[in-house]
């Protein structure tokens, strides 16, 4: 309680407060707060700054000392290769997995909307993946991808074609964890597109064809694809950011082999902060991931802003 | 819609069965490998069916080499402590927010806003330095700790929380109720498809989350479901897969079984948590 008055404080002074149960109701507002805000300031504000500021310290785990070293770590990323490969891996596992599992989220979505025979059979059949256990089913992925037993190659050799080594070769590994991560969020993004789907109003539709909008395809540019829009903007970013922080799969099936091939930028970090100890330099690579994340969120407010407003 | 199976509809189908068989296959390769034996495995993998049913022998490796039970149990403390204090203290400070005047409530929305920003991930560096210190390490506090506060959890409250109309809190101030009784009597029963949204929300992210339990356990004793099969994985030499398909298939069955079970809510709290999130 003594601390609770001190915080509150600085608000009594900011704003005239005008009566007694005015005041009253702050106070109660402030306590029925607090434990929130101090959470917040505990586990996510402190821990935020310590790693923007562990980034310019040369810490590791085990030494008691450190000291600052500027942008050292900074300029030490520049010209590390692991990590260089790490953002480009990111990058081209974001640029397959986030437009294919939207695409298909929503083709999935808008055939389930139009038919009327076993709807949420479908439903649950391409959501099944959301609602499992990433690990495990990586685990049945790894089964069904190995070379030499698994069944993907044992059909592909029925039809006379020859398997690769999905997982065990750099030039298919990350095409592959890609395609396990469009399996795991297609069901995700097609719950979204279809919850948006169901809000358009039906009358639309026949006002699209009074106007001459005859065909199924007019209708879906002209009345579908626009009242999408504030959905398809927030599938995108969340897909994106999704994508980004992929690690599951990775550390489960690959541990970024074979020779960095799967390497990504959760998984760098993971190794150099948690199992090489250099939480100074792996600081520095968590304030670039984070550099990201604001990116994103920027790019999706002011498409938010600008584009779907109707 | 007309129910003629016209060309166009046929394609449809046909199409969306494709997809889902595909969409599917994990789980018929899964709970047929499961029951299969070493030699099958090796020689017939496209055969469904396992000519000899090795179920037993598998699931008794797979519940032999890591406690299964144990796993469970723990994933069900985690996600269900984690629930409970997000819950907790998410919604007064909703309430707050979203029915009550205080000078902080700017600061605080944007204090949210920037934690929505901010995932596990970015965090864990400083948090693992901290419990490393404090000899947490090892223990539920490391594994719950961080996840106690929910700023998404507060997000979605408050816009439940301001489509609620004032009366209803006005005709309870007016009955003598206090503000804490007012959350606890009138807010909190009239949040339930929140909450459930949110629970949803809450146990599908935490009982598949593997990266902070990687980090801050290294004992079995309190591994959860993914980290236990992480274990498991590297306590199996060579491809037993049969074991292997055995252990993941008890390790998936809960969190399927209840979105099977509660489909509906589970669509409903996606949809709600996803779109407001």
């Amino acid at each position: 309680m003594a601390d609770m008055t001190a915080i509150s404080l600085p608000v009594e002074k900011s704003r005239p407060i005008v009566n007694v149960s005015e005041r009253h109701e702050a106070r109660v507002a402030w306590m029925l707060a607090a434990p929130a805000m101090i959470l917040i300031v505990l586990f996510i504000l402190a821990p935020v700054v310590a790693v923007i500021t562990l980034g310019f310290t040369d810490f590791e785990l085990g030494y008691s000392t450190f000291k600052f070293v500027g942008f050292e770590n900074y300029a030490e990323l520049m010209g590390d290769r692991t990590f260089r490969q790490s953002l480009w891996n990111t990058a081209v596992y974001t640029a397959i997995v986030a437009p294919a599992s939207i695409l298909l989220g929503l083709g999935v979505a808008l055939l389930i909307e139009s038919e009327t025979v076993g709807r949420s059979f479908f439903r649950t059949a391409y959501f099944l993946p959301v609602a499992s256990l990433l690990v495990a089913m990586a685990t049945v992925w790894q089964y069904l991808l190995h070379p030499t037993i698994g069944p993907v190659n044992s059909l592909l050799n029925l039809i006379g074609l020859p398997g690769p080594n999905w997982l065990g070769s750099a030039g298919t590994v990350l095409y592959s964890l890609s395609m396990i991560g469009v399996w795991q969020t297609v069901g995700f993004n097609m719950i979204l597109f279809l919850a948006g789907l169901t809000a358009i109003p039906r009358d639309l539709y026949s006002a699209a064809e009074i106007d001459g909008a005859k065909s199924p395809i007019d209708r879906f540019f002209l009345v579908t694809l626009p009242m999408l829009g504030p959905t398809t903007v927030f599938v995108t970013t969340i897909s994106i950011i999704n994508a980004v922080k992929v690690f599951e799969t990775v550390k489960t099936l690959t541990e970024g082999g074979p020779n960095k091939a799967s390497e990504v930028l959760l998984f760098t970090i993971y190794q150099e902060g948690f199992v090489y100890l250099r939480v100074g330099y792996a600081s520095a690579m968590t304030v670039v991931f984070l550099a990201v994340l604001v990116v994103m969120m920027f790019a999706q407010y002011r498409l938010v802003d600008r584009k779907v407003h109707y | 819609m007309t129910n003629t199976l016209s060309f166009g509809r046929a394609f449809r189908l046909t199409l969306l069965s494709l997809g889902a068989l595909i969409f599917l296959a994990p789980y018929i390769f899964m709970i047929s490998t499961a029951g299969k034996g070493q030699s099958e495995i090796f020689t017939s993998s496209l055969s469904l069916i396992p000519t000899q049913f090795f179920y037993l022998e598998n699931f008794a490796k797979a519940f032999g080499r890591v406690s299964m039970g144990q796993l469970l149990w723990n994933g069900v403390i985690v996600c269900g402590l984690i629930f409970v204090i997000q819950v907790i203290i998410a919604i007064p400070c909703a309430y707050a927010m979203a029915k009550l005047k205080f000078g902080a409530a700017r600061l605080l929305m944007a204090l949210v806003m920037l934690g929505l920003l901010v995932p596990i991930h970015a965090t864990s560096l400083p948090l693992y330095v901290a419990f490393d210190s404090a000899a947490l390490l090892n223990s539920y506090t490391a594994l719950v700790a961080p996840f106690s506060i929910s700023v998404f959890a507060i997000f979605l409250f408050l816009q439940f929380f301001r489509a609620m109309p004032d009366d209803l809190i006005h005709a309870a101030r007016l009955d003598g109720m206090s503000e804490l009784g007012i959350v606890m009597r009138v807010i909190v029963p009239n949040a339930w498809p929140a909450i459930t949204a949110f629970a949803i929300f809450s146990v599908v992210a935490h009982w598949n989350d593997l990266y902070w339990p990687l980090i801050v356990v290294s004992n079995q004793a309190y591994a959860t479901p993914p980290l236990g099969l992480l274990f498991f994985r590297a306590a199996e030499a060579g491809d037993d897969y049969g074991a292997l398909m055995a252990a993941t298939l008890i390790i998936t069955l809960p969190l399927v079984a209840a979105f099977l079970l509660a489909q509906k809510r589970f669509v409903e709290g996606i949809t709600m948590t996803g779109l407001k999130g």
